[in-house]
């Protein structure tokens, strides 16, 4: 091997100010913890608002479904309920969707097609959510109500089990419609994220298996998903946080229905985003607006729970790859 | 537009907020938004004719009592009128600036506006979920000869507390015992059934997009949107349309001279439209800032000399002179300075 002459001294070192290296480490740490506080902050003034409902209503607000201003008896199951169904209706359509779009945009796509095809649908999470809302009343739900949710009556008549779930008036307001506009609105986030990832599959991975016969479809079930699955869960989690906070999309189509008589999807329901909205403006301090508050504290704690859980299950998806490689 | 011009402009700016801190003119109210638009005309009419400014921000009735029990405002304002006793605790007075109406309106294939004839039994009926179809025989024996759907009522409600709530449920608990012992009133309640909208835009995207449906909105609203509305039987018994006389009929209707807590729902009198409601202002008996309460006065004594042709035209009701003259009757008594000396309004 040849050794390299040597080219000339090294650059003199630069003299920084001592300070400059000192200040910009606070402003780095003071970034940091100011954002642990806000958090702090923000979850002991929901408990300090919540206080009044807390004290008086205790945990049996999680399941009692009274929603009675009047008589200033609170429960919030049936916001609690909406919000979470909701969310999975969102996911359950959301995530094999994107999955799709992913794998179409990395994998079959022509070239010329794939900038405009990401483009358009990273254009998707810039409409704004009032808009999905408004189109979702006036455009959507009538389609919903003809051509999904009349047929899927009928075609469920008398089956035991699903038929609870497809019962109620078919106006295209409820559970349904909002879970399809989340899953509208999750899409383009869970979409890019999972193209994203899908493409920082080293090529070598995919062309070795390739050259082994593999189709398509064997190399992004058995290479890309395995190779990206904290990813892809990281995306999903993202869009389920972004369906469990949407309010104003939700508000519009959901029906602010605070009653749970019956499990059906096609009924007008509540949820906790949309129930806050709605109600606080006018809510008079004392119990109603306690409960609202106390609302807002379960869904803090439904997100750090969902947030929890995703890195937990990527912890354990790491510790399954070290174990089998 | 260049860096000067950007200077002189923040300059004209802040020399327009010192200019108005000076002359100390301004005035702050929040609250109801139901009288939002006319009180923005009103304040705009005022501004052109005095040169003061009246800033009122629509927040709903709910924060218009917040914020005037906290003192953030020179006046707060509300659709639903404070007890006499929760204003002696608080220490304040309120009056009534117009007066409004709730009106039932449908979206019914066929049916022309102010064909439906109901009562407040069946339309407590209705909400209450008892009373589920078009051509349920409670219906039927109000409109003979009116071809009334085989079809399920789609019923809608606001989902945010209201004035407009407040008052229909009010007059709902007034004219069906069983509303008034499982609903009770409220701006916000525990519908039994129905669809929620947001605001009267809100339930009225509701109304035109579901067929066969119910819901209430302000007179204003389905005046100018054209909507179907429903002919009431009032207290005397008789049908009455919704129009400006019959408003300014349930007001004559009130004695104002004891309280102006006065709900106008259910009024007697063969004219009077059975739900309709004042909207109200608020403010503290003994002022801290007795320049701009005297502001606030004068404001609202040039609107009763001079506003009535405007609310008018936005379709509100202007109050009775004779109410006028009790409210100011009021202001000359009971608003105080801090020394107890009597805010001037003229």
């Amino acid at each position: 091997m040849e050794r390299a002459t040597p080219r000339g001294e090294p650059p003199a070192r630069r003299h920084n100010a001592p300070w400059a290296d000192a200040l910009f480490s606070a402003l780095a740490h003071g970034a940091a913890w100011l954002t642990l506080a806000l958090l702090a902050g923000i979850i002991v003034s929901l408990f300090v608002g919540a206080w009044p409902a807390i004290m008086e209503f205790g945990l049996g607000f999680l399941w009692s479904k009274d929603w009675d201003p009047v008589q200033e008896k609170f429960g919030g199951l049936v916001m609690i309920y909406g919000t979470l169904m909701t969310s999975i209706i969102a996911l359950m359509i959301a995530v094999p969707v994107s999955f799709g779009i992913a794998l179409f945009l990395t994998e079959l796509s022509p070239r010329w097609l794939k900038r405009p095809l990401g483009v358009a649908i990273e254009l998707l999470a810039a409409v704004p959510s009032i808009v999905y809302g408004m189109w979702g009343l006036l455009v959507f739900s009538p389609i919903l109500s003809t051509y999904v949710q009349a047929p899927l009556q009928s075609a469920f008549q008398g089956v035991p089990l699903l038929e609870p779930l497809f019962s109620g008036p078919p106006v295209g307001i409820g559970l349904l419609s909002a879970g399809i506009i989340l899953a509208i609105m999750v899409i383009p986030f869970i979409a890019a994220t999972m193209r994203d990832v899908f493409d920082v599959t080293p090529p070598m991975l995919k062309e070795s298996s390739y050259a082994l016969g593999s189709t398509t479809w064997e190399v992004v079930w058995k290479i890309v998903l395995p190779y990206t699955k904290t990813g892809v869960v990281g995306g999903i989690m993202l869009g389920l946080g972004r369906a469990l906070g949407e309010t104003m999309a939700v508000t519009f189509v959901i029906g602010n229905f605070n009653q749970l008589n019956s499990l059906s999807l096609f009924e007008a329901a509540n949820s906790i985003t949309s129930a806050l909205a709605n109600e606080f403006a006018e809510a008079g301090e004392g119990l109603h607006q306690a409960s609202l508050i106390y609302l807002g504290l379960i869904l803090f704690l439904i997100t750090f729970v969902v947030l929890s859980f995703s890195r937990l299950l990527l912890a354990r998806m790491k510790r399954g790859e070290g174990s089998r490689s | 537009m260049n860096l000067a011009s950007i200077r002189l402009a923040s300059i004209g700016a802040g020399l327009a907020i010192a200019s108005g801190a000076v002359l100390a003119q301004d005035m702050t109210g929040a609250g109801a938004s139901f009288p939002a638009p006319i009180y923005a005309k009103w304040a705009d009419a005022y501004n052109k004719a005095t040169g003061a400014r009246v800033n009122y921000q629509s927040i709903g009735s709910g924060g218009g009592i917040k914020q005037i029990k906290s003192k953030t405002v020179d006046f707060g304002a509300s659709d639903m009128p404070l007890t006499d006793a929760e204003l002696a605790t608080d220490g304040m007075i309120q009056f009534p600036t117009v007066i409004g109406g709730v009106v039932p309106v449908v979206n019914i294939a066929g049916i022309q506006p102010g064909q439906i004839k109901i009562d407040g039994q069946v339309l407590g009926d209705i909400y209450l979920g008892k009373i589920t179809k078009w051509n349920d025989a409670a219906l039927t024996a109000l409109n003979p000869g009116v071809p009334l759907p085989d079809a399920a009522i789609s019923v809608v409600r606001r989902a945010d507390g209201s004035g407009t709530s407040f008052l229909f449920t009010n007059y709902l608990s007034k004219v069906n015992a069983e509303w008034k012992a499982k609903v009770g009133e409220g701006t916000a309640v525990n519908w039994p059934v129905g669809a929620g909208g947001k605001g009267n835009e809100g339930v009225s995207a509701f109304v035109q997009r579901l067929p066969n449906s119910i819901g209430y909105v302000e007179y204003a609203y389905a005046k100018q949107n054209k909507m179907s509305y429903l002919t009431m039987r009032n207290k005397a018994g008789s049908f009455v349309p919704p129009t400006d006389t019959a408003f300014k009929a349930a007001a004559a209707g009130a004695d104002w001279t004891k309280s102006f807590y006065q709900v106008l729902t259910d009024q007697p009198g063969k004219d009077s439209w059975p739900i309709t409601g004042a909207t109200f202002i608020l403010m503290h008996k003994v002022q801290d800032k007795p320049v701009n309460a005297a502001n606030t006065l004068k404001f609202f004594e040039w609107v009763y000399v001079n506003g009535d042709k405007m609310a008018d035209d936005l379709d509100y009701v202007p109050l009775p002179a004779s109410v006028k003259d009790l409210v100011r009757a009021q202001w000359a008594g009971q608003l105080k300075d801090g020394s107890g000396k009597m805010i001037a309004f003229k």
